[in-house]
């Protein structure tokens, strides 16, 4: 009888013990998720820190030129075209939804303004993460778990300087001038669009510009551009950099894996960062 | 009593839920070639990874020249590694840089030395280590062994005083495992740095070593001579040298010194007094100058010929050979007196004359270039012995009575 209570009271406890992980496990899951965040932001931190205060170490203006060839230089190709179709497209949807209103001439303004103040850092952003932030992770990736970077530091060679810094540096560069590059090419291509293919007369096109866009917005623009440089080029760095500690896999692998959690990482920061900046700046 | 360049005091690692170094004690000595040995995977490159400072211990202390790292200020830290060079097993090679650029990195980014002084220190070391026709090419285009080479020449562009090599001859054939660790036994005695090296190249490693440190069961169970480590007595010796040293027989031929010691014993042991036995000792002349003037590789291919010429004529009549010095071959015949073992040798010295030597020529004609010449110089010399008699005197007499049993001249033309 009191075994039979025993067995009783202990089949109770296992059915409340396992209750109670029922309960609580998706909440120290999430605890478990929001405790890494956090420990990973507050290393890319320190990471992008240690590496902007290593610019103006000697030797490093060689690399950083070679840098901004590379992120800057040989991303004007694609910025361009992507700006040109995205400035035609936001022609012709905005001429169709405003000619109903007989507000056509507005075209130009709205062109500009979504270019100036959004789309241009953003989209800029996206597609240099595409083209050059998943390059950065991979080679970094790369020369980790090839012994490269170890090899580096036993040449007494800081990776973060020679290797960090120079594409950080060259992406604070880059990222407002080509965005620039993106918001010129845009506007001309919703001229072409606007003015040469709907029809729309060139000087109020040019005229909305003109009239509507002030240098606060430009500004904006840019600093959203410089915010942008900041989170890709840390973000991507730093997933290459310690791709040789993800607990989900290893090796080629752990570097493909860490490509795209940099560029998926990247898109979502430059979106979320996107709303922070303007609810600031607006 | 000498202050040890490195010492490592209770030194224990870490990884995980894995122990590698326990309790680790060691101490390595300027100016020498200390090799680590033991099993793959026992840690063997964690303690070079600790000695220049990318991994860290978990306990236990590191000295360099008698202060431990931990206390030093970051200026000391940074000037004690400075003399340091690391070459790694996986040679760890910039691959989107040409040989030339990979060798010139260090001094480009580490010192302010102008381009043309650069240029010349590099040019040297390429030509150094061979590897004038790969300058221009990158590390994905060369073989395995000029890989080795290039990391090797890296490694010492910056004139180190303390160089790591982390299983140098690792993926090379027998011919090139020798010519890597003559490489790193000429630049040592040329250039004086403090060798440590981490190798499974049992007992060919014991060449160029002057100390030997055993790591066995995440300790360190001997420090001292490779002559003192074939009396050690220890489950190391079983469990790790002597399955290495199987290995060598099969891939060379030759035995190790320290078994052909054992079987020589052995052999005695069975003979009775008065029953005779026979040493050979076969030398390979100027080796230094063959190497200058073929390379390493080229020098190890003609001696790693001479010792399948030996073992293919004195093997099957129950003789056994040891690479003795680094140009030097012994072989023992057990069952031979004088007469019949001069006969083997000259019936080895015709055959190694009309086909030894056509091999050796046509690895000096790869190697040699155009209008230079070299001579090869082969020695044999025969003694007998008696089972009371000590091993050593009979190859010292057998050495005393060699003479030259060929010589080839290749010159290539201009």
């Amino acid at each position: 009888m009191a075994l039979d209570t025993n067995t009783q009271h202990s089949t109770e406890n296992g059915a409340k013990w396992r209750l109670e992980i029922l309960l609580t496990s998706p909440f120290s899951f999430i605890g478990r998720q929001v405790i890494r965040w956090v420990n990973n932001l507050g290393a890319a931190t320190i990471f992008l820190y240690l590496a902007l205060i290593k610019t103006f170490r000697s030797k490093q203006l060689s690399k950083t030129i070679q840098q901004l060839y590379y992120i800057g230089a040989k991303s004007t190709t694609i910025i361009m075209l992507v700006s040109f179709f995205t400035g035609m497209v936001l022609s012709i949807q905005s001429y169709h939804a405003l000619v109903k209103f007989g507000a056509q001439g507005a075209v130009g303004t709205l062109v500009s303004l979504s270019l100036i103040r959004e789309l241009g850092p953003v989209l800029t952003a996206i597609m240099i993460t595409a083209r050059a932030g998943s390059a950065m992770t991979a080679e970094i990736g790369i020369q980790r778990i090839s012994e490269q970077i170890d090899a580096l530091k036993t040449m007494r060679i800081d990776p973060l300087r020679y290797l960090i810094s120079p594409r950080v540096v060259a992406s604070i560069i880059s990222f407002p001038i080509l965005t620039t590059v993106f918001d010129l090419i845009g506007i001309i291509g919703g001229f072409i669009s606007g003015v040469i293919l709907l029809g729309l007369n060139s000087g109020v096109y040019f005229h909305g510009i003109q009239a509507n866009v002030e240098m606060k917005d430009i500004s904006d623009g840019l600093i959203k551009a410089v915010v942008f440089a900041i989170i890709v080029s840390t973000v991507c760095c730093y997933q290459g950099y310690y791709s040789h500690m993800r607990s989900d896999s290893h090796g080629a692998k752990a570097v493909g894996f860490a490509t795209t959690s940099a560029v998926v990482i990247s898109c979502v920061l430059i979106l979320v960062s996107d709303y922070v900046v303007t609810s600031f700046l607006i | 009593m000498t202050t040890p360049l490195i010492e490592f005091k209770g030194v224990t690692k870490c990884f995980g839920d894995r122990t590698v170094l326990n309790n680790v004690n060691l101490q390595i000595y300027e100016g020498h070639v200390t090799t680590i040995i033991g099993l793959s995977g026992a840690g063997k490159s964690v303690i070079l990874k600790h000695i220049i400072g990318l991994l860290k211990p978990d306990e236990g202390t590191i000295l360099f020249r008698g202060k431990p790292i931990a206390e030093m200020k970051r200026a000391e830290i940074n000037s004690s590694f400075a003399q340091m060079s690391y070459m790694f097993q996986d040679n760890a090679l910039f691959d989107s840089m040409s040989v030339y650029e990979n060798i010139a990195f260090p001094l480009q980014e580490t010192t302010n030395l102008k381009k043309a002084e650069i240029d010349r220190r590099v040019m040297a070391r390429i030509e150094q280590t061979e590897l004038t026709d790969a300058a221009h090419k990158y590390p994905s285009e060369l073989s395995g062994g000029m890989q080795k080479r290039v990391a090797l020449a890296r490694a010492l562009i910056t004139d180190p005083r303390i160089v790591l090599f982390d299983e140098p001859t690792s993926g090379q054939d027998p011919v090139r495992k020798n010519a890597i660790l003559s490489m790193i036994a000429q630049y040592h005695r040329k250039f004086g740095f403090t060798a440590i090296l981490v190798s499974h190249e049992i007992p060919d490693v014991y060449f160029i070593s002057n100390r030997i440190l055993a790591l066995y069961n995440k300790e360190i169970v001997f420090q001292g001579t490779p002559e003192e480590l074939e009396k050690f007595d220890h489950p190391f010796n079983d469990e790790v040298i002597h399955s290495l040293e199987a290995l060598q027989k099969e891939l060379t031929g030759l035995y190790s010194k320290r078994k052909f010691k054992v079987m020589n014993q052995a052999q005695l042991k069975r003979r009775e007094f008065g029953e005779n036995y026979c040493v050979a000792i076969f030398t390979l002349e100027e080796l230094n100058t063959i190497i200058t003037k073929l390379g390493h590789d080229a020098a190890q291919e003609a001696i790693h010929s001479m010792g399948l010429y030996i073992d293919k004529h004195f093997g099957p009549v129950g003789g056994f050979s040891t690479r003795r010095r680094i140009n030097e071959i012994v072989t023992v015949l057990p069952y031979s007196n004088l007469t019949e073992a001069g006969n083997i040798l000259n019936n080895f010295v015709k055959d190694f004359q009309t086909h030894g030597t056509h091999e050796i020529w046509s690895v000096a004609q790869k190697h040699l270039t155009a209008g230079k010449s070299v001579e090869f110089t082969v020695l044999a010399g025969l003694a007998q012995g008696q089972p009371a008699t000590d091993i050593d005197s009979v190859i010292a007499l057998a050495k005393s009575q060699q003479k030259v049993i060929g010589r080839l001249r290749c010159a290539a033309e201009e």
